[in-house]
C-alpha cells in the first residue's frame, strides 16, 4: 500500500495567455501516472509558492511564453528558499532563447525545455531528476 | 520533532508533509494521526457535492470568500479523479480558487481519488482530522464530480451540500435515489439558466415527498450564480442554520458516534484484512488455494473459511 507518487505543481506565472503548452505537459504528466495540480492562468510567484507548499509537490514547473523568464524563475526560487522550501526543485520551458539558460541554471532553476521539445523527452527527463522527496 | 509536534505549532510545511505520508499509505503517518486524535473534533466540516460541472469549485471559493469575511479561517480538500489507466491525475480545482493562494487563512489541498470510489480519496478522513487538530475553524471538502451512489462524504461532513444545475431535465428523476438522499441543503447553481425554475421545483418536490418530521431539518433549496456570487450570502446563511439545528437538536453527537462507528469499523476491516493477507501470502497458501477454485476442486466459501479458521484462531 505504501507508494510514493510523484506530485508536480504547473504553472503560468505572468501575464501571457496562453496555456495551451501548459496544458500538454500537464497531460503528459498524467498519462506518465504523476499527479499534477494545475493552477491555471496568471499566477504570481506568491500564489505559486504558497500551492507548491500546500500540496507537498516534489517540484515545480513553469511556463512562461512572455520574456519574462529572467525574473519569475528566479523569483520563484527565491520565496522558495525564504519560505524555508528551498528544497523543492524548479524546471520550465517556455520561449526562452539559447543565451539566458546558463544564467537561468545559475540562478538554480534544474533545467529548461524549449520549442519543440517533445512530451517523451521531458517525462524522461522527470523520471531520470525528480523524485519524490523521502 | 515530530510532524505532529510541528503541526500543532502550526507549521504548514509539516501538515502538507503528513497529508502526503497519509495519501501515500505511509506507516509512520499513523503514530502522528494517533497524537493528532485528541485535538481533533473542534472544525466544522462543509460538503460540497453534486455532478462534473455544476460550479462546485466556484462555489467553494465564494463560500470560503464568505467565511473569510466573517473572520474565520478555512481549509479546503479538494477532491479529482485519477485516471484509471495511468494512475495519474490532474487536479484543477485550485483554479477557481486562486485568490486565496496566499491568504494566510486558507489552506487548499487537492487529492486524487487514487481508484477510491465513494466520490472522495480513502484518505480525506485522515486529512481532515490533520486540518482540525490544526485548529483550521471550517474545513470544506469539495468531492469528485458525482453521479448517483457516491455518499461517502455525508458521513464526513457536518453539513452536505448537492449542487445541481439546470437542465438536467429527467436525470433529476434518475438520480433522486441517490445524492439526493443525502443533502442538508440543496443548490441550483447557474439559476440564471432557463429552466432553473424546474430544477428547484423538482428538487423541492423530492424533499416534500420524503417529507421530514416534526423538528426534524427540513433540507432547503437554493439558488446561486457562484460566478457572480448570487446567492451565497443565502447558503451560507442556510449552512449556518444547519450548523446551528446539529448543535440544538442533539444530531451532532449522533454525527459523531455514527462516523466513529464507520471508520472503526473501517480501520478493523483493514487490518484485519492486511494480517490476514499477509499470513496466507507468507505461507505460500494463497496460490495453491487460488488454483483449487479455479480448478473447481474446492469451492470459495470453503476455501475462505478454512483459511480463517487456520489463521484467526491463535
Amino acid at each position: 500500500m505504501a507508494e510514493r507518487r510523484l506530485r508536480l505543481l504547473v504553472a503560468k506565472p505572468g501575464l501571457d495567455g496562453h496555456d495551451r503548452g501548459a496544458k500538454i505537459v500537464a497531460r503528459s504528466f498524467r498519462d506518465a501516472g504523476f499527479e499534477v495540480i494545475y493552477t491555471g492562468l496568471r499566477q504570481t510567484p506568491e500564489q505559486i509558492v504558497s500551492a507548491a507548499i500546500q500540496e507537498d509537490v516534489d517540484a515545480v514547473t513553469l511556463s512562461i511564453l512572455s520574456g519574462a523568464h529572467n525574473t519569475l524563475f528566479p523569483r520563484v526560487i527565491e520565496l522558495l528558499r525564504q519560505q524555508g522550501a528551498g528544497d523543492i526543485p524548479v524546471f520550465g520551458g517556455g520561449i526562452i532563447p539559447e543565451d539566458d539558460i546558463p544564467g537561468l541554471k545559475a540562478a538554480g532553476v534544474k533545467e529548461i525545455f524549449t520549442p519543440g521539445t517533445s512530451t517523451e523527452d521531458i517525462n524522461s527527463w522527470v523520471k531520470a531528476n525528480i523524485h519524490p522527496r523521502a | 520533532m515530530t510532524l505532529a509536534e510541528r503541526i500543532v505549532r502550526g507549521e504548514l510545511r509539516a501538515a502538507a508533509r503528513l497529508m502526503r505520508d497519509i495519501d501515500d499509505g505511509m506507516p509512520s503517518a499513523v503514530a502522528e494521526l494517533k497524537a493528532l486524535y485528541p485535538r481533533t473534533g473542534r472544525a466544522f466540516i462543509i460538503g460540497i457535492t453534486g455532478p462534473p460541472g455544476a460550479g462546485k469549485s466556484t462555489l467553494t471559493d465564494k463560500v470560503i470568500a464568505a467565511y473569510r469575511a466573517a473572520g474565520k479561517t478555512v481549509a479546503v480538500v479538494a477532491i479529482d479523479p485519477t485516471s484509471p489507466f495511468t494512475g495519474g491525475a490532474i487536479l484543477g480545482d485550485r483554479i477557481r480558487m486562486s485568490r486565496h493562494a496566499t491568504d494566510p487563512g486558507v489552506f487548499i489541498r487537492s487529492l486524487a481519488t487514487r481508484g477510491h470510489l465513494g466520490g472522495l480519496s480513502r484518505s480525506t478522513a485522515d486529512v481532515v482530522n490533520v486540518f482540525d487538530a490544526m485548529g483550521w475553524e471550517v474545513i470544506i471538502i469539495e468531492t469528485v464530480g458525482v453521479g448517483q451512489d457516491e455518499i461517502d462524504i455525508v458521513r464526513t461532513a457536518h453539513t452536505s451540500l448537492v449542487v445541481m444545475v439546470p437542465g438536467l431535465g429527467d436525470d433529476i428523476q434518475a438520480i433522486k435515489a441517490g445524492i439526493l438522499e443525502i443533502g442538508d441543503v440543496f443548490v441550483v447553481n447557474k439559476a440564471d439558466r432557463p429552466d432553473a425554475d424546474r430544477a428547484v421545483r423538482d428538487l423541492e418536490m423530492m424533499v416534500e415527498m420524503k417529507h421530514p418530521g416534526a423538528g426534524e431539518w427540513w433540507p432547503p433549496v437554493l439558488r446561486t450564480v457562484a460566478q457572480k456570487g448570487d446567492g451565497v450570502a443565502e447558503l451560507v446563511g442556510k449552512i449556518e442554520e444547519h450548523r446551528a439545528y446539529l448543535h440544538t437538536s442533539g444530531r451532532l453527537q449522533q454525527f459523531e458516534q455514527n462516523k466513529s462507528a464507520l471508520r472503526f469499523e473501517e480501520l478493523l476491516r483493514d487490518q484485519l484484512f492486511a494480517r490476514v493477507r499477509e499470513k496466507i501470502e507468507h505461507g505460500g497458501d494463497l496460490a495453491v488455494t487460488i488454483r483449487a477454485i479455479a480448478n473447481r476442486e474446492q469451492d470459495p466459501y470453503n476455501a475462505v473459511e478454512a483459511l480463517l479458521a487456520r489463521h484467526l484462531s491463535e
